[in-house]
C-alpha cells in the first residue's frame, strides 16, 4: 500500500497540504526552537553501540552519516556512505520510555496518614486523594523533569505504536493518568523510514513507512547527492498540526519543487520495497486462536530464555506489575510501578504457582495478545511491524516467522474453525467461539 | 490510586488459616460505599502489598465489610495477623457481580468448593433476603476436609432455612464427619431443579469450576445460564496493567464473573 507523506492531517480543521523544504540548519532551527519553548528534546543518538531514544541538545547529538544493520538477534552500528540525518531504523528503545516509564513511584504516605484519615478519604498525608500530587512526576532512574516532551525523528511504526498506547491507556474506562500527564502537550516531528531495518515489516502493518498522521511535523529525509555540499541535507516538510504550522513561523523554509516531491514519493516507496520482514495477517487471529495447543509451541518455548526482551523493546507492551516498601524507619511506604512482563514466572503467579509454567505458554501468551487477542480488547493488533522484537531476542526468534508458522500449521489442520470476527467494545460478548483443538485438562 | 484506610472490627478465625476480617466501612455522617454481590476489594497492608480480595459479606450492610482471606502468601498471611483496631487499605470494590437479577424466577444453583464459598456468600444472603423472588434454592459446598469448613456457625443456621437445601460434601473425612463424603459435583443428582429454567453459580479451584460447569451442562442447564468467578494476578483492578487477562478476558474488568460460554473454549486450554 503506497502511502504519501503527510496527507492526512491531525487535529487540524484547515488541513495545510504544502510540501515545504528544509535544510540540516533550519532543522537546527527547529530544535532549538522547540527547546526555547520548553520542550524537553528526545531524539536519536548514538550511545552504548546502538541509536539511542534520548535526551539531545540539538541537530549536532543525530546519529548523522550512521546506519544500524539490523537481522534476528543481531544490531551492529555502521557508517553510511552518504551523511544522511535519519538513515536508520528504530532502535532498542521507544516512546514508551517516556509516556509509560519503567518505573514510576506512584505514592507515598507516611505511617500515621494511614491512622488519620476518615473512610472514604484519601490516605496522602498533603496530597489530593487522587494521588497525582504525591506521583512523582521525576524518572526515579533518571531523574530528569518529565516533559513536555518534543519528540524528534518519530517514525511511522512508532506514530502506530503511540495510537495504540493511547488506546489502550486512555481509551477505556480507566484511564492511566501518569500516561495521560505525560502524553499531553507532546509535540512529535516525525521521520518518513527512507532505511528500513532487516527486521522492519511495517509495511506489513499498514503502519509505514510513510507518515500519514499523528504528528506535528513530518519529515522526509531527501537523498543527498555527492556534489551536494558537506551541510546540504534537504527534507521534505509536511505540516500535521496547527501547532507544527504556528513554529513554522520561526523555521527558514521554503517551498517544495516537483521534483523534490517526487523525490521524497521515492524515497519511501524505495523503503516500502527494502522490508526485511513480511507478517500475513489475513485472517491471522482466528487462525493462532485455532492452534492454542499445537506443539509447534512447545518448539518455540524450547528456543525462547525467556529473557523479556522483546516486551521491553517493543512500543505497545504496556503490562506492569506494582511493588509497596518501606524506608529503613518503616514510617514511610511507597508503591512504585515498574514495566513487566507476561515472560516472567511472577506475572501469572497465584497461590499454588504460575498460571503460565512453561515458556512455551508465556511465549503463546504473548504472540497471541500482540497478534489475536488485542484485536478483541483494542481493535487493532498489537504490533506494529518495528522488528524491535526480532533484533532485541538474544537467540533471534522472529515473530513474523513463528507467526507464519503457526498460520501454516492452522492453515494444515481440518477444517479450520472460524473464531468470530474481534468486537472490542463489550469485551464479555466478543470472546472467540471454541477453538477444534482437542482440550487438555489438568485432572 | 491511592487505598482508603478502614479499621478492623472484628477478626474470626474460619479455620486453620482462614480469617474473615470485618471492616468498619462507616464514613462519619456518610453513607457508606455499597457493593454487589461478587465484586472484589483489593486489600493493603502498609508496606507490605495488595492483593485482591472477594467481599464476603452482606450486600445490604454495606457499613460492614467482610473479606475472608487464606494464609497463602506474603500479603494474605499479613492480613490474617490483623486485629481489631489495625488499618487496612482499600481500593474498589471492583469487577462485576453475579447475575442475581437475571436469575429471579429461576431455580438456582450455588456450587462453592473451599475458598469459594467466600464471593457467593453475599447471593446467599440475597437469595435468602428475596426468597420469594427465586424458585428452589441450592448450595451445594464442597470442602477438603471437616476442619477447613468456612462460615460453620451460618452453615448450621442455613441448615435449619426452610427453602434452602443445602448439601455439605467432604472430599476427605474421617468417621467424625457424618455427612456425604465426594466431590461437590456428586452432590448434584440429589438436587431438585428445573434444568430449563435453572441458574448456576459456581465458584472454587479451577479444576473444580470445570467439572462442576461440564456436569452442570450434562444435567441440560445452558452454558449461557452458568456463571462462574475466575482468578488471576492482578495488581491495578482496572485493566490497565494487563496481569490478569485470559485469552481476550481482562479478569479484573471483564470480570471475575463470567458465563460458562464466554470461558468454555478458554479454561481447558492448559496455562492460558
Amino acid at each position: 500500500m503506497a502511502q504519501v507523506q503527510g496527507v492526512a492531517l491531525n487535529d487540524n480543521q484547515d488541513p495545510d497540504t504544502r510540501r515545504l523544504v528544509i535544510t540540516r540548519d533550519g532543522l537546527a532551527v527547529l530544535l532549538n526552537a522547540l527547546r526555547r519553548h520548553g520542550y524537553r528534546l528526545i531524539g536519536p543518538r548514538l550511545g552504548d553501540g546502538a541509536i539511542q531514544f534520548t535526551d539531545i541538545d540539538g541537530v549536532d547529538d543525530l546519529p548523522q552519516g550512521w546506519t544500524a544493520v539490523q537481522e534476528a538477534g543481531h544490531y551492529r552500528l555502521q557508517r553510511r556512505a552518504d551523511a544522511a540525518l535519519f538513515g536508520y531504523a528504530v532502535g532498542p528503545h521507544s516512546l514508551k520510555r517516556y509516556l509509560h516509564p519503567p518505573r514510576l513511584r506512584l505514592w507515598r504516605m507516611h505511617r500515621d496518614a494511614m491512622q488519620g484519615c476518615s473512610s472514604d478519604s484519601g490516605a496522602d498525608p498533603g496530597g489530593d486523594p487522587g494521588g497525582d500530587a504525591e506521583t512523582s512526576d521525576r524518572d526515579p532512574q533518571t531523574t530528569a523533569p518529565a516533559g513536555p516532551f518534543a519528540f524528534v525523528g518519530v517514525r511511522p511504526c512508532e506514530l502506530r505504536a503511540l495510537a495504540i498506547q493511547d488506546r489502550v491507556l486512555l481509551g477505556g474506562q480507566q484511564i492511566d493518568p501518569h500516561y495521560q500527564a505525560r502524553r499531553a502537550g507532546c509535540f512529535i516531528v516525525a521521520v518518513a523510514c527512507g532505511s528500513p531495518g532487516g527486521t522492519c515489516f511495517c509495511q506489513s502493518m499498514q503502519a509505514g513507512p510513510g507518515l500519514r498522521d499523528g504528528f506535528d511535523l513530518g519529515l522526509t529525509e531527501l537523498d543527498t547527492d555527492p556534489t551536494d555540499p558537506p551541510q546540504g541535507q534537504r527534507l521534505l516538510l509536511a505540516i500535521g498540526s496547527a501547532r507544527g504550522r504556528a513554529l513554522l513561523t520561526e523555521i527558514p523554509h521554503r517551498p517544495a519543487t516537483a521534483a523534490e516531491i517526487a523525490q521524497g514519493e521515492r524515497v519511501v516507496a524505495r523503503a516500502a520495497d527494502a522490508m526485511g520482514r513480511h507478517l500475513d495477517g489475513d485472517g491471522l487471529r482466528e487462525r493462532l486462536l485455532a492452534v492454542l495447543e499445537h506443539p509447534y509451541w512447545d518448539q518455540v518455548g524450547a528456543r525462547c530464555l525467556g529473557c523479556t526482551n522483546c516486551t521491553l523493546v517493543c512500543p505497545t507492551c504496556f503490562c506492569t506489575s506494582v511493588e509497596d516498601h518501606t524506608d529503613l524507619t518503616g514510617q514511610y511506604a511507597e508503591r512504585t510501578r515498574r514495566w513487566d512482563s507476561c515472560f516472567t514466572g511472577d506475572f501469572s503467579y497465584i497461590h499454588g504457582g504460575s498460571v503460565r509454567q512453561h515458556r512455551a505458554a508465556r511465549y503463546r501468551q504473548w504472540l497471541l495478545h500482540k497478534l489475536a487477542t488485542w484485536h478483541d480488547q483494542f481493535g487493532s493488533p498489537g504490533c506494529v511491524g518495528c522488528g524491535r522484537c526480532i533484533t532485541w531476542c538474544p537467540v533471534g526468534i522472529d515473530l513474523s516467522a513463528e507467526a507464519a508458522a503457526l498460520a501454516a500449521a492452522a492453515a494444515s489442520q481440518p477444517g479450520l474453525p472460524t473464531a468470530p470476527p474481534a468486537d472490542p467494545s463489550p469485551a464479555p460478548t466478543s470472546a472467540p467461539q471454541p477453538a477444534a483443538m482437542p482440550a487438555r485438562r489438568h485432572e | 490510586m491511592q487505598p482508603r484506610f478502614l479499621t478492623v472490627q472484628q477478626r474470626v478465625a474460619e479455620t486453620a488459616d482462614v480469617v474473615t476480617l470485618t471492616l468498619d466501612n462507616a464514613p462519619p455522617g456518610q453513607a457508606p460505599p455499597g457493593f454487589r454481590p461478587g465484586q472484589f476489594n483489593m486489600l493493603y497492608c502498609f508496606g507490605i502489598g495488595e492483593i485482591p480480595v472477594s467481599i464476603s459479606s452482606d450486600a445490604t450492610c454495606p457499613e460492614r465489610l467482610d473479606h475472608t482471606i487464606r494464609a497463602v502468601g506474603t500479603v494474605s498471611r499479613a492480613l490474617t495477623r490483623l486485629e481489631p483496631g489495625d488499618r487496612v487499605g482499600v481500593r474498589g470494590p471492583f469487577g462485576n457481580h453475579w447475575p442475581l437479577a437475571a436469575a429471579v424466577d429461576l431455580d438456582v444453583l450455588v456450587m462453592a468448593s473451599g475458598i469459594g464459598l467466600v464471593p457467593l456468600r453475599p447471593v446467599l444472603y440475597h437469595l435468602l433476603h428475596e426468597r420469594a423472588d427465586y424458585g428452589r434454592v441450592a448450595l451445594l459446598y464442597g470442602a477438603r476436609t471437616p476442619a477447613n469448613l468456612l462460615f460453620q456457625p451460618e452453615i448450621e443456621q442455613w441448615r435449619r432455612t426452610p427453602g434452602l437445601d443445602l448439601r455439605v460434601t467432604m472430599s476427605r473425612a474421617g468417621p467424625e464427619w457424618p455427612g456425604d463424603v465426594g466431590y461437590v459435583t456428586a452432590q448434584l443428582p440429589k438436587i431438585r431443579c428445573d434444568p430449563a429454567a435453572t441458574l448456576a453459580m459456581v465458584c472454587g479451584p479451577e479444576p473444580m469450576i470445570r467439572s462442576s460447569a461440564v456436569a452442570l451442562e450434562a444435567l441440560g442447564i445452558g452454558a449461557e445460564r452458568i456463571f462462574v468467578s475466575l482468578e488471576r494476578n492482578m495488581k491495578c483492578a482496572l485493566g490497565l496493567c494487563g496481569r490478569c487477562q485470559l485469552g481476550p478476558l481482562f479478569i479484573c474488568r471483564d470480570g471475575p464473573v463470567f458465563s460458562w460460554r464466554q470461558v468454555q473454549h478458554l479454561l481447558p486450554v492448559r496455562e492460558l
